[in-house]
């Protein structure tokens, strides 16, 4: 029989190593965002044990508008690499200090 | 060990090891397919949950167009390797550290002690006729029916921002301007030049 515990602890392993994701990985822009992907799955799980042990659909719907704004933000991330690629040649973020003072 | 659980297990161990291995991976290639791996067998964990429609949408949304995505950026972009990875070991240590202090204290929240089986009680199981689309869509349309619109405008709003950040105009594409062809007047295209009318000369050898 598998406890609401479980799943949480699931959830909670899976966000402590996308956490260390951006640690470890602070120069890549992409394996930053692949992290950030996999904290909001672990959210999910989350919701999705909640709404399942506590019998509310609303978790579920909360995890399908989840899901519509990690997809936008997706593809902004990705465009908005694209277009610093092609005006710096670089996706590493110790470079990008033009803001800088 | 049932089988519920022994099937948890199994996909919750590819699930850790996948999303280790999305981190700590050499080449972001190989990151972005852990990470369609680390989907696939979450989408199988919320089947167990009873939620097939998330499931079926992880698979389809996320894997199918998401993940493809970033496929396509990282292979499109030419990037030095090296450079990106220096400071992995530096950080190793620190990294790993945070990771374990907020996991040990996360477990201490949310573990057996207030989360077990004698606490939150395992839901019955429904039957093969029910569905759980049926029930989420009878939500989503009539409780939820504002911020699925509001969803909609925010998958527009990326649509539109996507394409405007990425949109450029290349000087060697000639394009033309339909409103500048249309309006356009016969002086500007024809030029009538009074000369004296040439004599027929012999042509030469």
């Amino acid at each position: 029989m598998l406890a609401l515990s479980d799943f949480l602890i699931l959830g909670a392993i899976l966000f402590c190593i996308s956490i260390a994701g951006i640690f470890l990985n602070r120069k890549n822009v992409i394996i930053l965002l692949m992290a950030i992907e996999l904290m909001l799955l672990s959210v999910n799980m989350n919701f999705i044990a909640f709404s399942h042990y506590l019998g509310d659909t609303g978790g579920q719907v909360f995890v399908f508008f989840i899901l519509t704004v990690a997809a936008a933000e997706a593809a902004i991330g990705l465009a908005i690499l694209v277009v610093l690629f092609r005006n710096r040649g670089t996706i590493n973020v110790s470079d990008l200090d033009t803001l800088k003072g | 060990m049932e089988p519920v659980q022994f099937v948890f297990y199994a996909f919750a161990t590819v699930l850790v090891l996948a999303s280790l291995a999305v981190i700590t991976a050499r080449n972001p290639v190989y990151s972005v397919l852990f990470l369609v791996l680390a989907f696939f067998t979450s989408a199988a964990i919320w089947l167990l949950l009873e939620a097939e429609f998330l499931a079926i949408t992880l698979v389809l949304v996320y894997v199918g167009a998401v993940m493809v995505l970033f496929l396509f950026v990282v292979m499109m972009l030419d990037i030095n390797l090296d450079q990106l990875r220096e400071g992995f070991a530096k950080y190793l240590p620190v990294g790993a550290l945070v990771g374990f202090i907020i996991l040990v204290q996360m477990v201490i929240v949310l573990g057996p002690e207030q989360f077990g089986l004698d606490r939150v009680a395992d839901p019955v199981k429904h039957g093969p006729d029910y569905s759980n689309t049926k029930e989420l869509g009878n939500v989503l349309y009539t409780d939820y029916v504002f911020p699925f619109e509001l969803a909609s405008v925010i998958l527009l709003v990326a649509i539109v921002a996507a394409i405007a950040l990425t949109l450029r105009r290349r000087p060697e594409n000639k394009a033309m301007n339909a409103a500048d062809q249309i309006k356009v007047k016969r002086a500007e295209r024809i030029k009538l030049i009074a000369m004296a009318p040439e004599k027929d000369e012999p042509a030469e050898g």
